[in-house]
């Protein structure tokens, strides 16, 4: 385990107010999911990934991802650029609204406050260099339900008086052209499927259903899985033996409603799939208040390969 | 005939293979898994991002920065021709001291009385056996382990627990398992031990791995005590 030395006497940016989750992430635990560990990570990578970006970090340095907003509130003790992507969640800094998809400073005696989403679901907030955090199996990735990582290393989220440390000073003030950046999903979006695993085992109209009519976001969703309401599907199977679970993986439970696997994930499972939807989807979905309609639209795996480079060439 | 020679290879997302070898659960299974997740590992190198061996199967994710789906594809197969199955006599063997007490496991009336058995009965019914790790999941450390003998085979609780204390050792269906950490659960709760998986599983050194055995042995509550074991009783009732 890599212990980082966190000066006590560093100036700090300290948690007056949490709101309902704030967690740190950075692109999650790779090369682990054969010991059980879940991958975690932020989940809309995408906008992650832009945070990082405007201050010249390293794209997977590690950031807040905040959820809802709900009154979290930041002081900072010393001068620091601070870069704000993904949901609108009427951030303010001392009353003044802040233009998403940008860096700004945080003076010490200001106030940062995130309210309640405008637009989408999570932000997040990059740091100079990334946060510091102890890193476990290669990663800083808070993961609640298997208490790992986080300030403390015991995956729990931001509470108030914590202390946030970053690792440098932002290498670059960059800004992020217009039409660039990450977009917020509209309702009636596409969710790109890759069709696979226990497909063939679903009856000729549950697959037609599947694919030909809006599903409704539930509010039964969080960073492992996002539950997806409409017409019950069926088939000939409603339990396999458990197997390894990517990213995405849409499992239909016996009630037919299906349930999107997010990063926080089990790493195996038993219950039959459709598929899988992309990284950039699950970004989407990341972002999908409860309610929103989202359509599962199939992809073959070399375009929506296809789609990912192109993504990941737009930070080069 | 190779029992892998009817494998499959099948999509199971952008950037994944589902390698399937086998539709039944059988421990004999086991040492094609584990020569295939060795093969596997070894053909793809720096390209694999991750590879989850289950009971039958191999999840592997590889990175589409390196390789395509058909390339992934023609790796597998590369990879799992002439595969020879492993010697699953490598692998360990694992004491595990238990505390079975009511207190600790509140399911040792329930699954003796559906078994037929007194409470002493059933506890040397589940440490008479070498039980097979088939998988690591559910939880950093947790390790599915098999067959229960079908006798105290008990289906999963109908509303699961919110909070099962670390250590817990459970059974479910024909399965047993230890949970690692608190954390919620389902399955009929015998007994807790001291082994510390979580702790294992997060230096990436897991104690199970797919293939070993682990035998269950009854300790006393001073033998469990005098090990540091947390004799707190488990809050929740199902």
């Amino acid at each position: 385990m890599n212990h980082v030395a966190i000066n006590k006497k560093q100036n700090a940016m300290v948690v007056k107010q949490a709101g309902p989750l704030a967690l740190i992430q950075d692109a999650g635990r790779f090369g682990v999911g054969h010991l059980g560990v879940t991958q975690g990570g932020a989940a809309d990578w995408i906008s992650f990934r832009w945070a990082n970006w405007l201050l010249g970090n390293a794209l997977n340095s590690a950031a807040l991802e905040i959820v809802m907003g709900g009154g979290l509130s930041f002081e900072t003790e010393s001068e620091v650029r601070l870069a704000l992507t993904g949901a609108d969640l009427d951030a303010q800094l001392d009353g003044k609204p802040l233009a998403p998809n940008t860096s700004f400073k945080l003076m010490p005696g200001q106030c940062l406050v995130f309210r309640q989403p405008r637009q989408g679901l999570r932000a997040y907030l990059a740091f100079p260099g990334g946060l510091n955090a102890p890193e476990v199996l290669g990663s800083r990735a808070c993961t609640a339900r298997e208490q790992l990582g986080g300030l403390h290393e015991d995956g729990k989220p931001l509470k108030v008086g914590n202390r946030l440390t970053w690792k440098g000073t932002a290498s670059a003030v960059r800004r992020i052209a217009e039409g660039q950046g990450p977009q917020m999903p509209a309702s009636n979006c596409r969710l790109p499927i890759v069709l696979g695993s226990q497909i063939a085992a679903f009856s000729g109209r549950s697959l037609f259903q599947a694919f030909n009519q809006p599903w409704t976001v539930d509010n039964r969703a969080d960073r492992m899985g996002v539950r997806l309401t409409g017409p019950a599907l069926h088939g000939s199977l409603t339990g396999i033996i458990s197997e390894g679970i990517p990213l995405g993986a849409v499992q239909v439970p016996p009630d037919g409603q299906p349930i999107v696997l997010m990063n926080d994930r089990q790493t195996i499972g038993g219950y039959p799939r459709l598929g899988a939807l992309t990284p950039i989807a699950c970004a989407t979905l990341a972002q999908c208040l409860p309610g929103t309609k989202v359509w599962l639209t199939p992809i073959c795996a070399s375009q929506a390969q296809r789609q990912y480079r192109n993504q990941l060439a737009s930070w080069d | 005939m190779n029992p892998i020679s009817e494998r499959r290879v099948e999509t199971a997302a952008m950037d994944a293979l589902m390698v399937r070898l086998f539709d039944t659960i059988d421990e004999a299974n086991m040492a094609w898994v584990i020569a295939a997740d060795q093969a596997l590992r070894g053909a793809f190198g720096a390209a694999l991002i991750d590879l989850v061996p289950s009971y039958t199967t191999l999840l592997v994710h590889y990175d589409c920065q390196q390789m395509n789906h058909a390339e992934a594809l023609g790796l597998i197969n590369k990879a799992l021709s002439g595969l020879e199955p492993a010697d699953t006599q490598a692998g360990e063997l694992h004491d595990i001291p238990v505390w079975y007490d009511e207190s600790v496991g509140p399911e040792l009336p329930l699954v003796a009385k559906r078994a037929g058995l007194s409470v002493d009965e059933l506890i040397q019914q589940h440490c008479n056996h070498d039980y097979c790790v088939f998988a690591l999941g559910f939880a950093p450390g947790y390790g599915f382990m098999g067959l229960v003998d079908e006798a105290i085979a008990t289906p999963r609780l109908k509303t699961p627990r919110r909070k099962v204390a670390a250590g817990s050792v459970g059974i479910a269906d024909r399965q047993t398992a230890i949970y690692p950490l608190l954390s919620p659960g389902g399955w009929n709760i015998l007994g807790r031990t001291n082994v510390p998986l979580f702790e294992y599983a997060k230096r990436g050194e897991p104690l199970f791995r797919p293939g070993d055995k682990v035998r269950f042995r009854a300790i006393s509550r001073a033998e469990f005590e005098a090990d540091g074991g947390d004799t707190t009783p488990m809050e929740e009732r199902p």
